[in-house]
């Protein structure tokens, strides 16, 4: 059952694996089928709160001052958790986290693990860890158990296997569960996973978990989910590890007022999400006798510490941007290269990466702005994404293209004299390549329908613009000889 | 482990300057919090939400006063063809007929899959979401006695109904260190071409009696 996970440092450039994905017609309809009905039911909920807006803006400071005063806000956890029964463990990278959770699980005496959604142990790869040291890890959120059977790579925080339709589960079911009379209706699917996860449910010892929120005042971990899975694996086996990014925490009970309101809308158009649960280390006679918190570094430092940056870690995980974004929508997950993707994963995996891999990301944009507008702890992605664009340039040194191209228009624009002159030279330069004749716009074919006036190709990296958009020619009198001229007459 | 730990913490305070709680504290009182927190509806248009929404996530909701509820159990049950319940300590006694009751002795997750029904009091109702909250309190027992049987009924006073979530946040706030569960329909999954299908692993038939005159 082992599959390749998604790497952000093995993954090809985002430009290059979106160009193979769009070629997939039923996977495009799939994302787009999934997308538009979540689309379609937040919004109605969004519009039936009248005081949305309101709980977005308590939400963004709640979640910016809990970044701001993290230290503080981490240790209070760690000191109540510890209190109420729990372990706290801390894992600076990937590998840390795997080989505490590989350690927990065998002293636990346990050689399978049943595992809650969780896309940190995604962005761990704990799977992989587990299986290398001869744990079998059962994924029991129905999403998930498609991917994991199905081998396949998760391509939405909320719903990971949208790309895949009842036919395509279908098979995966048949196969995996030795099931071939199986129907397709997602009724005949879903009761399939529940007969295949009961069992396993009542027998494994052991069970992994991210968690939505860690709160600092009660040491308390809150977990929302819709199927039962969650409340399964976290009341019913001996040992329940949970591995936490750093950023997860939030400093009091009273915080959850607008956060389990703004979620369940935003993430997946309901009212309220089927379940929630709270509570605060071991509870004797309920739940596990053993609770360890794994609090996961793995670069969220790093974003700390770029104040612009910052406000990509205020995230709590809905994908509403994912749903909102025109580029997501066309390319579906994958392309991300990253268990992070849409315009979430564009901002936040780079930035895990130390701008060391995904450069390509932030790119993967066109900044319409459409994922700040639904984003309901208001985390400006647009600007997010220019800044790390910025880096990326900066990183490439001086003589990359697109740093010596703004450096040549920066000093084209400093003077006036040189403004002038290079509208001028742009008037010349330009006249072979501007369409003249009429007769040219009646040729069937994208290039030659190019209009009089206008521009259908740019040689070089200019290209780019015109391979699929005409420019239009510079006007013979700019609106400055216009007025000089109007002021002599 | 203590290193990582120092070493992680170190990360964040170079990261954004050092914080402590005293400042902390003083920021965290500037937080805005003007949304709406307290009930517009009068009480009559607050249970009629409630039962609207507990209706939309296709729960069956009956009425009865606090004498009547043996009575309606005892009828809910039939109707459901339910013959042996599955209950927590401290459930009246008074609201047990129409069944076998068997009290929770501490059964192991096997024993609680051989029961297909439970019966438990709750906490609150919050009407805008139609969500029902759990505590591992008498009368409502242990997390895993409302998620394994298949079906659950549950008895709750009309003025344990509340309009907003916030309010039922805050009239939890002083027992916010018991296991808590927030309950909204049967248990349900979309992740197959986003159809809503009840039941996967929780109770997937949830019954309400409301208990009250009002």
């Amino acid at each position: 059952m082992s599959r390749v996970p998604l790497d952000p440092r093995t993954a090809p450039a985002f430009q290059t694996a979106a160009k193979m994905l769009l070629g997939d017609a039923q996977l495009r309809k799939n994302v787009r089928h999934a997308t538009d009905v979540i689309q379609n039911k937040r919004r109605k909920l969004v519009e039936e709160k009248h005081d949305w807006q309101l709980l977005r803006e308590s939400a963004r400071q709640i979640r910016a001052h809990a970044l701001q005063h993290l230290d503080v806000y981490l240790d209070e956890f760690e000191r109540n958790f510890t209190r109420a029964g729990g372990v706290v463990h801390w894992a600076r990278d990937a590998a840390e986290a795997q080989r505490i959770v590989v350690a927990l699980v065998k002293e636990s005496g346990s050689s399978e693990v049943i595992k809650i959604k969780s896309m940190t142990t995604e962005e761990v790869q704990l799977n992989n860890a587990l299986e290398a040291a001869g744990i079998r890890a059962y994924e029991t959120d129905l999403a998930e158990l498609i991917i994991q059977l199905g081998e396949d790579q998760p391509s939405h925080i909320v719903v990971p296997a949208l790309h895949k339709n009842r036919a395509q589960i279908r098979e995966i079911f048949r196969r995996t569960m030795n099931l071939p009379d199986l129907g397709d209706k997602p009724a005949d699917l879903a009761d399939a996973a529940r007969r295949f996860l009961r069992e396993k449910f009542l027998r494994v010892k052991t069970a992994v978990s991210g968690a939505n929120f860690l709160i600092a005042e009660t040491g308390g971990i809150c977990i929302v989910e819709s199927e039962g899975n969650g409340r399964m694996c976290l009341t019913l086996p001996e040992t329940l590890i949970s591995v936490v990014g750093i950023e997860k925490v939030i400093p009091r009970w009273q915080d959850l007022e607008p956060l389990i309101q703004l979620l369940p809308r935003s993430a997946t158009g309901e009212r309220m999400n089927p379940y929630n649960s709270l509570w605060s280390g071991v509870h004797p006679g309920d739940g596990p006798r053993a609770m360890h918190v794994v609090l996961l570094d793995n670069g969220r430092t790093n974003v700390l510490a770029d104040s612009e940056g910052r406000q990509t870690l205020q995230c709590i995980r809905c994908a509403a941007c994912q749903n909102a974004c025109p580029v997501y929508r066309q390319t579906g997950g994958h392309a991300y290269g990253s268990v992070y993707a849409g315009p979430i994963g564009a901002i936040l995996t780079p930035q895990l990466m130390h701008m060391e891999h995904s450069q390509t990301l932030p790119y993967a944009s066109s900044l319409c702005g459409a994922c700040y507008e639904v984003c309901p702890v208001k985390i400006n992605i647009p600007e997010v994404l220019i800044h790390l664009r910025n880096k990326v340039v900066e990183q490439n040194g001086w003589y990359a293209p697109e740093s010596l191209a703004m450096k040549a228009v920066a000093a084209v624009f400093r003077s006036e004299r040189r403004f002038r002159a290079a509208q001028r030279l742009g008037r010349i330069a330009e006249l072979p390549l501007v369409k003249s004749e009429k007769r040219s716009f009646s040729i069937v074919g994208q290039k030659q329908a190019t209009k009089p006036g206008w521009i259908g190709w740019l040689p070089g990296l200019l290209g780019g613009w015109t391979d699929t958009r005409d420019l239009q020619a510079m006007p013979k009198e700019t609106f400055r000889d216009w007025w000089e001229k109007r002021g002599k007459a | 482990m203590t290193a990582a730990r120092e070493e992680i913490l170190q990360k964040i305070r170079s990261a954004k300057g050092v914080s402590s709680p005293e400042v902390a504290a003083t920021a965290y009182a500037g937080i805005e919090r003007s949304y709406q927190s307290s009930a517009q509806l009068s009480r009559k248009e607050i249970l009629h939400l409630f039962e609207e929404r507990l209706r939309e996530y296709d729960a069956s909701v009956y009425r009865a006063s606090a004498a009547e509820v043996g009575a309606a159990v005892a009828g809910v049950l039939s109707g459901r063809g339910v013959h042996r319940v599955l209950v927590p300590e401290g459930l009246p006694l008074e609201w047990q007929q129409g069944a076998e009751f068997v009290a929770d002795r501490g059964f192991s997750s096997a024993k609680l899959d051989g029961f297909a029904s439970v019966m438990t009091t709750a906490t609150l109702g919050i009407a805008e979401t139609g969500t029902i909250v759990l505590q591992n309190v008498s009368g409502q027992g242990r997390r895993a006695l409302t998620l394994v049987p298949d079906y659950h009924l549950c008895i709750l006073s009309t003025n344990q109904v509340v309009e907003t979530v916030v309010e039922a946040m805050r009239l939890l706030e002083p027992t916010r260190n018991l296991p808590t569960t927030l309950f909204s329909g049967p248990s349900a999954t979309a992740d197959i071409e986003m159809t809503r299908i009840k039941g996967v692993h929780g109770p997937r038939f949830v019954d309400v009696v409301l208990v009250g005159e009002e």
